[in-house]
């Protein structure tokens, strides 16, 4: 024993340290990196414009982009512009959600419905929501009925397809048990098929979400007087920069709460989650 | 109530699992199955349950069970099958649903078996917040809430450690010498067997056919480790199975 203590102190001329190798591939959260990296690339493109290496036609000043802000918002305009897209939104997304969210589950559950409906959901996936549109003005008429329609229909496919997956993946030993306990059917699926689809569900709706956002602006391409789409798509036809870019940032916004809110439904639903 | 295994045989596809098992699973007695692995004794406890249904043969319940019994065969699994998203308590609350056992009564179920459990003061807690053996104690205490007549229990402390699983076979011990329950207890583990069982089935390789029961006497309270009884059953078993078990390992794995 006293051996080695000395031979401890007395390093050899062959002995180093055993180089580490371990670590990483587990990225943890870091505080104002994802704000600093809006700040950098807002004030380059400051720099650029004032320097002149960025030219007005390639790029608005931010600045400007501000100070239309602002004036949208002090003429009120901002919320007659978001009022409608909300309500779209909300409207929308929440019927394309919840059609989907139960879709899903019955997909999940039942044979002859998966059998029939899988292939069905795989065909209208990959069809641009936004070619139907003329086909949903002439089905719910040019009112909102085809702005809901359509972000309802944008949102369904998603939706679906992660739901599916997430019941799927709900664990087998789970359900048994419930069976062995003498659960009935509609207990098991509320209480261990959708608390246990839910992690999957919520991923999904991420992307649902961000998909319905896209729409917004389509559905507002058609007849829609106030809403965030049809302000960005006038100022596009005018090729007024500035606004063009003020609505931009109203949309990614947007999409930054609707990621946000899901974060924190997350946290909340999925404490369990070790 | 009893339990009277007739002839039970089973094949998945052109594939025998079992042949003509049949057993008598008396009331109050833990009967424990051992055998190789892959020898259908998992499968056995799901036909005892009614989670799979055999080909042949069939599984008989002899005599009502209790008329206090909420689900009279209750299984514990081996990976606990815990809800994650609910507590403790909320764990033992979902059986108790079902049957229209809420607030004040559920508090009732939930408080004595908690206790009888010894996880009283974890009852607020989330599964990921538990250690294996204590998340068994509460799969254990889930069963004992529907106050089951026979309780299958498929390897339950195969997946936690050596101390740990000494600490809760003490602990089943004690629940049985309190209030003797009837129990089929599936293990590849013979020391378990030896230290729970009042019988022993032993079952060759597959296809799973009874080779021999082994009564063991000695009352479950008086069991020690290292008792010498127990160690002269324990070799005999491993006799037994040795051979089986040595040609089970080097068959390829179906399924």
């Amino acid at each position: 024993m006293a051996d080695t203590t000395t031979s401890q102190g007395a390093a050899h001329s062959d002995s180093r340290a055993v180089a580490f190798r371990g670590g990483g591939f587990a990225p943890r959260p870091r505080r104002w990196v994802g704000a600093l990296v809006f700040v950098v690339l807002i004030l380059v493109a400051e720099w650029g414009t004032r320097a002149g290496w960025i030219s007005a036609l390639t790029l608005p000043k931010p600045t400007d982009v501000l100070e239309t802000f602002r004036e949208l918002y002090e003429s009120g305009m901002l919320f007659r512009h978001l009022g409608p897209s909300l309500s779209r939104l909300v409207v929308g997304a929440a019927i394309g959600a919840s059609i989907g969210i139960s879709v899903g589950v019955l997909i999940g559950l039942f044979s002859y419905i998966r059998s029939g409906l899988v292939p069905l959901v795989a065909a209208i996936f990959p069809i641009p929501k936004i070619a139907l549109l003329p086909l949903f003005v002439i089905w719910f008429g040019i009112g909102e009925g085809s702005k809901y329609a359509l972000i309802a229909f944008g949102t369904f496919t998603p939706t679906v397809v992660a739901t599916y997956g997430a019941v799927d993946n709900v664990d087998r030993t789970l359900i048994r048990m419930g069976q062995s306990f003498g659960l009935s059917w509609w207990s098991i699926v509320r209480k261990i098929v959708l608390p246990g689809a839910m992690p999957g569900i919520l991923s999904g709706l991420r992307i649902s979400l961000a998909i319905a956002i896209i729409l917004l602006v389509a559905a507002e391409m058609l007849g829609a007087e106030y809403g965030i789409g049809a302000y960005i798509l006038e100022a596009g036809s005018l090729y007024d920069l500035e606004r063009l870019f003020a609505g931009v940032v109203i949309l990614s916004l947007l999409g930054v709460t609707v990621s946000t809110v899901i974060g924190a439904i997350e946290r909340r639903l999925l404490n369990w989650r070790s | 109530m009893d339990i009277r295994l007739d002839g039970i045989t089973h094949a998945y596809d052109d594939f025998e699992v079992l042949r003509d098992i049949s057993l008598d699973i008396a009331s109050g007695q833990i009967v424990c199955i051992v055998g190789p692995s892959g020898c259908g004794k998992s499968t056995l406890l799901r036909f005892i349950g009614g989670l799979e249904r055999p080909n042949a043969g069939r599984v008989l319940q002899i005599g009502a069970p209790p008329p206090d019994s909420l689900n009279p065969l209750t299984y514990i699994f081996q990976d606990f099958a815990l809800l994650p998203w609910r507590t403790v308590a909320g764990n033992i609350s979902l059986v108790l649903e079902d049957h229209g056992i809420r607030n004040a009564a559920a508090q009732e179920i939930i408080a004595d078996v908690l206790a009888r459990t010894k996880l009283s003061d974890f009852s607020g807690a989330l599964p990921k917040q538990l250690s294996g053996g204590m998340k068994q104690r509460v799969a254990i205490a889930r069963a004992l809430a529907v106050r089951p007549a026979v309780m299958l229990m498929d390897e339950p402390l195969s997946a936690l450690d050596a101390q740990t699983r000494e600490l809760l076979m003490d602990d089943l011990v004690d629940l049985w010498t309190r209030q003797p329950f009837t129990a089929v207890y599936v293990t590849h583990n013979l020391a378990e067997a030896v230290r729970l069982g009042h019988k022993v089935v032993v079952l060759s390789r597959r296809p799973g056919q009874i080779r021999e029961i082994v009564s063991i006497d000695t009352p479950l309270g008086e069991r020690a480790f290292g008792d010498a009884e127990l160690d002269r059953h324990q070799k005999h078993l491993w006799q037994l199975m040795r051979d089986e078990a040595r040609a089970a390992d080097a068959e390829l794995i179906h399924g």
